[in-house]
């Protein structure tokens, strides 16, 4: 033990920029161009065979996407340390400005238009209370992660954002954050029986949230248990995707070829049902390579979370490729009809600029913990040590 | 130090048991995703494959152009013309009221087509086209066409519609095709298609479905909103088969003048040999153009009230009694039975039977005649006494094998049968025993002998020619992506001696050719043309015996309802008869005066045509066609 701290003490905290840059995890980098790949070749498909209007816009943002990544790779662990707090309060002040000013798109408040983008302030969310969640924990010993009332702020840091989201209104993405944050709590070390309490209240409360649903919110759960009632109506999308994806079968239709699609049976076919004309022509062997690739990116995650020799590093990793696999898991799910349609979209591969930024944001975190794997930070914070 | 690496240490092992029970679980969701993908693409993978196809294939039908009609010599009388609608695709227009208003100048639009028009819009898709109207003259075609940028939309198309070249003087054989009913729906989804129209009446009827043809199909790729992206294949339909007719065009259209001189009457002309009818015609007659379009509810209710019924074929469908002309089957039934043509009868103007008198037409009556006298003067008297000793079934015997009595299987629907009385038939229909009187009354046409116009032509055709023939107006069927067909086929012996039908034939020569024959006034004289014929009268009221003593009124002085209907039957030339013919003049008066000069005529012009003799569209047999 005493020599292995030894090394550790030897190895310098502080690297130079060209040191940083190669010990970036590549074959994660390889992972996460195939499957941006992937998805310009569908948006290029889903426009017949055209790199307009959708693939060629996607592919700057990609290559715009990727430099942020990089950029968040090479800053030090540190840095995002410190701001964690202050980012989550500038992203809960987003929230709140969209509630107040947030201009109307898609039936739900949810963009703020800075002129060149538009901006989603959730999405920034879910990075930011990552962040602050794993600053809160990094400061509590086990001990302290057992007594409950050192539970209550991070439970508000994530509710106040949920509960914001969910006004908007934008169910599935206040559920997201309220997994992540469920996610992260478990990896921190909260005990069992607390989320069996958690989960127990939930289950009592159903049938009230139930009663504040949306309309077209509970339209989305009642076509969801049985789509065929109404093939014409709120159902059409569930039985559309779920026609596409099976008539894709093993092989597929050929790429270009994806009759459902073209043909303009399936909605969004370029954002959030993406995953559906990839399968219908590419057929199941298209669709499970693509679920590997996710799979690959999820693993090097963990590896990365599990190396981390700070604790901060290790949530951060851990939350935001948890974060990763909930949009992934979500999207594929709702079009394989596996729960109800939710509107999120399929990371990395669906349209979207937003979405694809904060993707690549939070990817660029997780390769910052890699590089800084050896930064270690002192439980009590970092000025204490300075 | 070692304290806080402890804790340190004690964190991290927690973190590192939780994040593989957490990755543990994503392995596990991520298995299940895969699941469903296995069960979706290769489970239900079938059932996907249809209803995707379902999804995006739509088959379109073609519609087969309609055969044609026509006559013996390939003259169209039933065709199909370009008909020029006005269409309009809503989509494309901006303000519908607007456009109606514009197109109103041109086309002359009522409330009722605007209202149409609304909802068919309400209806169909926005990107199918509706009709707004049809059957528009050229000079409209024009002046849309000169208009259309004002008509943003608004679009010209040739659809097809029928046409009855002959109009009036054929509807009533050619019939005619309309929109398909609620009733008429088999299932065959050509019929469902808007502005398909069927046959209805004549051979448009009977042969619709070899007018018809097959529906090529078209199976094209839609999208989600049902717009055609492409054409995925495409199989051509068989176009409906031409029907080629026994008439002779120009025949008909001169029978159905000559007739057109009388307010109701009915003719028919057939070849002896073969039963082909050569002309049929019944005036008055109607125009089958408005059918077409579409009835209006006044104009049909104006053909249905008319009381001479120029919707029904008289010729096949009006029933009558023959009169004297069924007095050749009393005869032909006499020598079959024994009775001699030299078997003589005294004729003082009545006959007595039991306490009720039989009256002959001719008041003083005629004196001693035999068989063939008795038919050259029509002579009532002989016909009582001959009947009353052969008897009512042995009449009805003969007569059915003339084909009375029965439908006689002509090729056109509505065809009537009659009536021929025997003892049997009488008390099974009317349910009491025979009467010895009534063998009389039937014996001279009269009483329950009812017949059709075209079976006593059936009935003078099978007596002139000796054969079987079975009327008909078909005589083959052509083109249509199959071989040629023809129906018309020589008929088989009549099961008549000829012996018999030739005393007969020459007492019918005498009746027109004899200076004292009841018709020798309509005698033809062209040499080799004459016609040997048998006038008929049919009663339609009862002479009362006060009326008899005070004398019976005359035709002319009855009102038209009343008079009796002149019959006349014939065929020509005499010594080797190749045309037979009956007329029926409805209230006409008596047969010689009203009937025969018609059927004088039509004779004549028969010859003068001959049609029989002259070179019809070729028409290839094919064997094993015999049956019919």
């Amino acid at each position: 033990m005493a020599v292995l701290d030894e090394m550790h003490l030897r190895r310098n905290p502080t690297l130079t920029v060209g040191q940083k840059f190669w010990s970036i995890n590549w074959g994660l980098v390889l992972l996460i161009c195939l499957l941006s790949g992937f998805g310009l070749a569908m948006l290029y498909s889903a426009a017949n065979g055209s790199f307009q209007p959708w693939a060629g816009r996607q592919a700057v943002r990609f290559l715009l996407g990727l430099s942020v990544m990089f950029g968040c790779a090479l800053i030090d662990i540190r840095f995002w340390f410190r701001f964690a707090y202050p980012l989550y309060i500038l992203s809960l002040l987003l929230l709140v400005a969209v509630e107040i000013m947030g201009s109307i798109g898609m039936g739900a408040q949810r963009w703020i238009d800075l002129g060149v983008i538009q901006l989603q302030p959730s999405e920034i969310m879910k990075v930011a209370l990552v962040l602050a969640l794993a600053r809160y924990f990094h400061g509590l010993t086990v001990q302290d992660v057992g007594r409950p009332h050192y539970l209550i702020p991070p439970i508000f840091m994530a509710l106040a954002p949920a509960a914001l989201v969910m006004r908007q209104p934008d169910l599935g993405t206040a559920i997201m954050l309220l997994m992540v944050t469920g996610a992260v709590f478990f990896a921190a070390g909260v005990r069992w029986w607390k989320f069996a309490i958690v989960i127990a209240l939930v289950a009592g409360a159903v049938p009230l949230a139930w009663s504040h649903l949306h309309g077209y919110q509970r339209n989305r759960v009642l076509t969801f248990l049985n789509p065929e009632s109404d093939p014409l109506g709120a159902g059409y999308h569930i039985m559309q995707s779920k026609i596409a994806l099976g008539s894709g079968g093993v092989l597929g239709k050929g790429f270009l070829q994806g009759s459902q699609s073209h043909l303009n049976f399936l909605p969004e076919k370029q954002t959030d049902f993406i995953f559906t004309m990839l399968a219908e022509e590419l057929g199941m062997v298209g669709g499970l390579l693509l679920l590997t690739l996710f799979f690959l990116v999820f693993v090097y995650g963990f590896a990365i979370a599990l190396r981390s020799r700070n604790h901060f590093g290790r949530i951060v990793a851990l939350g935001l490729t948890i974060n990763l696999f909930l949009y992934v898991f979500i999207n594929i799910a709702m079009v394989t009809g596996l729960i109800p349609v939710v509107g999120v979209p399929l990371p990395l591969v669906s349209y979207g600029g937003t979405a694809m930024l904060a993707v690549l944001f939070s990817l660029g975190l997780v390769i910052s913990v890699s590089v800084h794997r050896d930064v270690r930070i002192p439980r009590r914070g970092l000025r204490e040590e300075a | 130090m070692g304290e806080r690496r402890n804790e340190e240490q004690g964190r991290y092992r927690r973190f590192a048991r939780r994040a593989v029970m957490l990755g543990g679980g994503q392995l596990l969701l991520l298995g299940a995703l895969a699941g469903r993908m296995y069960y979706l693409q290769v489970v239900e993978a079938e059932k996907y494959k249809l209803l995707a196809e379902d999804n995006r294939i739509n088959i379109r039908l073609l519609p087969p152009p309609r055969g044609r009609i026509v006559d013996r010599f390939g003259t169209p009388l039933a065709v199909n013309r370009q008909n020029y609608q006005v269409l309009l695709v809503s989509e494309q227009v901006a303000d519908l009221d607007d456009t109606l208003d514009r197109l109103g100048q041109i086309v002359p639009l009522t409330g009722d087509d605007r209202e149409r028009i609304h909802r068919e819009i309400k209806r169909k898709r926005n990107f199918v086209p509706v009709t707004v109207e049809e059957n528009l003259t050229w000079e409209q075609v024009s002046r849309v066409e000169v208009n259309s940028p004002d008509l943003p939309g608004v679009s010209i198309d040739v659809g097809e519609t029928r046409h009855y070249p002959f109009g009036d003087r054929l509807s009533h054989i050619v019939g005619y095709v309309a929109a398909v009913s609620e009733k008429e729906l088999t299932g065959d989804p050509l019929l469902e298609l808007p502005g398909f129209r069927v046959g209805k009446s004549g051979v448009e009827k009977l042969h619709d479905e070899d007018l018809r043809g097959t529906a090529g199909t078209s199976q094209i790729e839609v999208n989600a909103v049902g717009r055609m992206i492409k054409e995925l294949s495409r199989e051509e339909g068989h176009a409906g088969r031409e029907v080629v007719l026994t008439l002779d065009s120009g025949l008909q259209e001169f029978v159905f003048n000559r007739l057109s001189n009388e307010p109701s009457a009915s003719a028919a002309v057939l070849d002896v040999e073969t039963g082909e009818i050569l002309a049929m015609a019944s005036v008055p007659s109607y125009d089958p153009r408005p059918f077409n379009l579409g009835l209006s509810q006044q104009q049909w209710q104006e053909l249905v009230n008319d009381p001479l019924s120029p919707l029904s074929n008289k010729a096949i469908s009006g029933l009558y009694a023959p009169g004297s002309t069924f007095k050749v089957m009393v005869a032909l039934a006499a020598l079959e039975a024994g009775v001699g043509a030299d078997h003589k009868v005294f004729c003082p103007g009545f006959m007595d039977l039991g306490n009720h008198r039989f009256h002959c037409w001719k008041r003083g009556g005629h004196g001693s005649l035999d068989m063939q006298g008795a038919i050259q003067h029509s002579c009532d008297v002989w016909f009582y006494d001959t009947a009353k000793r052969i008897g009512i079934d042995r009449i009805a015997a003969m007569a059915k094998r003339f084909g009375l009595g029965d439908t006689v299987g002509v090729d056109l629907p509505g065809e009537r049968g009659g009536t021929i009385p025997t003892r049997a038939w009488k008390l099974a229909n009317i349910g009491t025993q025979w009467q010895g009187g009534e063998t009389l009354v039937n014996a001279i046409g009269q009483g329950f002998v009812l017949t059709t116009p075209l079976q006593l032509g059936v009935m003078v055709a099978r007596l002139a020619g000796g054969k079987a023939v079975v009327p008909h107006v078909t005589r083959g069927l052509r083109g249509g992506g199959a071989p040629d067909q023809l129906v018309s086929l020589p008929a088989p012996k009549l099961d008549v001696p000829e012996a018999h039908l030739d005393i007969v034939r020459e007492a019918m020569d005498m009746v027109v050719n004899s200076p004292r024959g009841t018709a020798h006034r309509s005698a033809i004289d062209h040499p080799g043309w004459e016609m040997a014929g048998k006038t008929g009268t049919s009663q339609v009221r009862r002479i009362t015996k006060a009326e008899r003593e005070a004398g019976v009124i005359k035709n002319e002085d009855l009102p038209w309802r009343r008079r009796d209907h002149g019959l006349f039957i014939c065929f020509a030339p005499v010594d080797k008869p190749r045309y037979a013919c009956s007329v029926v003049v409805d209230h006409g008066g008596g047969g010689s005066s009203a009937a025969a000069p018609i059927a004088k005529d039509i004779m004549t012009e028969t010859q003068r045509r001959d049609p029989i003799g002259s070179r019809p569209l070729p028409l290839v047999a094919q064997v094993g066609q015999n049956e019919a």
